[in-house]
């Protein structure tokens, strides 16, 4: 089972992430699964009658805005980094927090590295799937990589000139 | 100048703890060379040609003697015993050991100083006016606001990955000597009818590959928006900008792609939802920042002094310095001053650890122990008595800093170029050493007058090419290197990108080409033209005329 690090500590993770070519064939009805926005896109009916968890996932050139009317239909909304340097969905974690007010999970998947989730954990991500590769108990020490921030995100509103002593 | 409390002390000792750690878990083999590149990257480390190059921030340019000091410690004691100022007012290191870099950064943290985003696809260091504060035609004093700007830029957490690297500029004074025309982003601080401050921002400005000048989106942004502001700006950025070119990458293409109308609806409409919020800047934040910047103690005095002016007559290489190398203060009886880091057959903007010592004793004894590097890659001490200029002068000749050619054909921009730079085309130093002992007569370079001489080693254009009013290119022709000059760019007010002069030359040819096109400016030249002018009334024919009539 992979290994996933959720609210500061690691946990194995019963979630299932369907490929990007998923279809509804075969799906299981009580499993939680994480479908991809495609497939949420052309069958959200068939997908909101399961009896399994629901989430969704967006890849980087994926835009929040397609779900923005869903967002109360998902437990998860997994988002990808084909590759680490691809920030793109540093600005979608935080427009779901911070601008849809969306309070489920906020998962980082794929190329997802410990020296990036202290960056993915002020955006408003709280669940990292590490690269299968990682370990992620070591990784778990870069949450707090820094003990303050200069600028207001997801994790603390409030820029540090609004918190100065 | 700003000094570091214990916030932004902490920020930058938890950096050197992450940097030591993700070191060594690249020399374990834990990371990947391709995992390291952007965390070594982040902090100004590439490795270059024969060894990495460290390139350490210095905030838009300002720094203190101590912190020179520290400087000359890291050169004796980790490189070869010199330093080189970066066009960005940054310096850099080119032959530290990548194992050393941790105890370099401890190093530096120890004195608030870091390498924080001094490379990588992130926002990089701020860059200003090196007159900032002290300059006659100055506004604004953009100081404070490159240090609030620098605060929220680093380590900002959305914006660590961009499609590409991201520059932004300030400037407050009528001159614009901060190039805002050519970077991502350019701030003018204005006052507007109600004397209240804001920014005219400009976006999608930049040199390398495809050089534009920046588009105006707001006319005056009111100051306390400048964060939220900027935040769309980069969000627009990072959204939309072209990830799948790295030559289309930068923010210029998708400015262009979109029409800057269009790029400043979106930024607009994204701002509309942070504008007024948490980030919004305070009065007491701005009042925090600006009082490190207040003014020194200055002592004072009615007017010019006397006796300088009076041995400005008496000696005439007194004078010629006083004429390039001084410049005016809003203070009477003060003067700016550049130390010119371009004698000839030193590469432009090398400075070793006994200069750099000299520099901090000089800038404790006659400017209340600052500096500022610019952009031209020399330095300046901006707040000298005038009653001192005369026994600084004698002070620079010792150490090799009076070369009286500030803004002359000899004080080149140069990048590192081939002879370091793993990216380079063309070598670019020997060039400019080249041009330099062509026009090696000093009465006739004061007589040519003002002129920006621009040497890039490849298309990234770390030596500003574009913007020359002479620029030079090195490229790869077959393996061979030779070198496409350009005439008319300017990065000053009314920013414009030089014309290609056509086909390139050898290195050898350099000298001769560049006195064929001084000599056709000299003879065209009317008695109030400077280069750039001339050029502008006669146009590009009679240089191209002279140039490439001798190849045939």
């Amino acid at each position: 089972m992979q290994r996933l690090i959720k609210n500061g500590e690691v946990v194995n993770d019963s979630w299932h992430l369907l490929d990007k070519d998923a279809t509804l064939d075969g799906l299981p009805n009580s499993d939680s699964i994480i479908v991809p926005l495609a497939l949420w896109l052309e069958h959200s009916h068939a997908l909101k009658a399961r009896d399994g968890g629901l989430g969704v996932w967006l890849d980087s050139d994926e835009e929040v805005e397609s779900i923005a009317d869903d967002l109360q239909q998902f437990q998860v909304i997994a988002l990808n980094f084909p590759v680490f340097s691809d920030g793109r969905n540093y600005s979608n974690a935080r427009l779901l927090r911070d601008r849809y007010q969306y309070q489920g999970e906020v998962r980082a998947i794929g190329d997802v590295l410990r020296d990036q989730l202290f960056f993915m954990q002020r955006c408003g991500f709280d669940a990292f799937a590490l690269r299968a590769d990682r370990n992620a108990d070591e990784a778990l020490e870069s949450l707090k990589d820094f003990s303050n921030t200069y600028q207001a995100a997801t994790d603390q509103p409030l820029p540090l000139f609004r918190r100065r002593a | 100048m700003y000094i570091y409390d214990e916030y932004d002390q902490q920020i930058v000792e938890d950096r050197v703890k992450q940097f030591r750690d993700q070191t060594r878990r690249f020399l374990a083999g834990e990371l990947s060379e391709s995992e390291f590149l952007p965390l070594r990257l982040q902090n100004g480390l590439y490795v270059q040609r024969y060894a990495p190059m460290l390139r350490v921030a210095i905030p838009y340019g300002l720094i203190s003697a101590r912190q020179v000091r520290k400087l000359a410690l890291i050169a004796r004691q980790y490189d070869k015993g010199y330093v080189h100022f970066s066009t960005r007012q940054n310096v850099q290191f080119n032959w530290p050991a990548l194992e050393d870099v941790p105890d370099i950064l401890a190093h530096l943290a120890e004195v608030q100083m870091h390498a924080i985003q001094t490379s990588g696809n992130c926002i990089r260091n701020t860059t200003t006016d090196q007159f900032a504060g002290v300059a006659a035609d100055e506004l604004v004093d953009p100081r404070p606001w490159c240090e609030i700007i620098r605060q929220w830029s680093t380590f900002h957490p959305e914006f660590a990955f961009l499609p590409r690297k991201f520059k932004i500029a300030v400037n407050g004074a009528e001159a614009d000597r901060a190039a805002i025309g050519v970077h991502d982003i350019g701030l003018n601080v204005v006052r507007n009818d109600a004397g209240d401050i804001g920014f005219r921002v400009l976006v999608g400005g930049g040199l390398g590959r495809t050089p534009i000048v920046g588009s105006q989106i707001c006319e005056f942004l009111p100051w306390q928006h400048l964060l939220t502001y900027l935040d769309a700006i980069l969000r627009v950025y990072n959204r939309y900008g072209r990830r799948d070119n790295k030559y289309k990458a930068r923010i210029k293409i998708l400015v262009k792609a979109l029409t800057p109308e269009v790029f400043a609806e979106k930024v607009n409409a994204e701002w509309a939802h942070t504008k007024d919020g948490p980030a919004t800047l305070t009065q007491q934040e701005l009042d925090r920042v600006a009082g490190h910047f207040s003014a020194p103690a200055y002592e004072q005095f009615s007017g010019d002094d006397a006796d300088y002016l009076a041995k400005r007559e008496a000696e005439k290489g007194f004078n010629n310095w006083a004429l390039r190398n001084v410049h005016a203060h809003k203070v009477p009886g003060y003067a700016a001053v550049t130390l010119s880091l371009k004698p000839t057959a030193v590469a432009p903007g090398d400075a070793d650890d006994k200069q750099l010592d000299a520099i901090a004793d000089l800038a404790d004894q006659f400017s209340f122990g600052e500096l500022r590097v610019t952009h031209q890659q020399n330095l300046v001490l901006a707040d000298v008595r005038q009653s001192d200029l005369y026994e600084l002068w004698q002070a620079c000749r010792k150490h090799g800093f009076a070369t009286p050619n500030i803004g002359l054909l000899t004080d080149i921009i140069c990048c590192p170029g081939g002879d370091f730079c793993a990216l380079a085309n063309a070598k670019s130093i020997p060039i400019a050493e080249a041009i330099q002992r062509t026009f090696d007569d000093l009465d006739y370079l004061h007589d040519i007058g003002d002129l920006d001489l621009n040497i890039s080693g490849c298309m990234n254009a770390c030596g500003h090419h574009h913007v020359g009013h002479i620029g030079v290119l090195g490229v790869d022709k077959k393996g061979q290197e030779f070198y496409q000059v350009s005439i008319g760019g300017n990065s000053g007010r009314d920013a414009s990108i030089g014309q290609i002069l056509g086909p390139s030359f050898s290195a050898e040819d350099m000298p001769s080409v560049m006195t064929k096109v001084i000599d056709v400016y000299i003879e065209n030249r009317t008695p109030e033209e400077q280069f750039l002018d001339t050029f502008k009334r006669i146009g590009m024919a009679p240089f191209k005329e002279r140039v490439y009539a001798a190849a045939n």
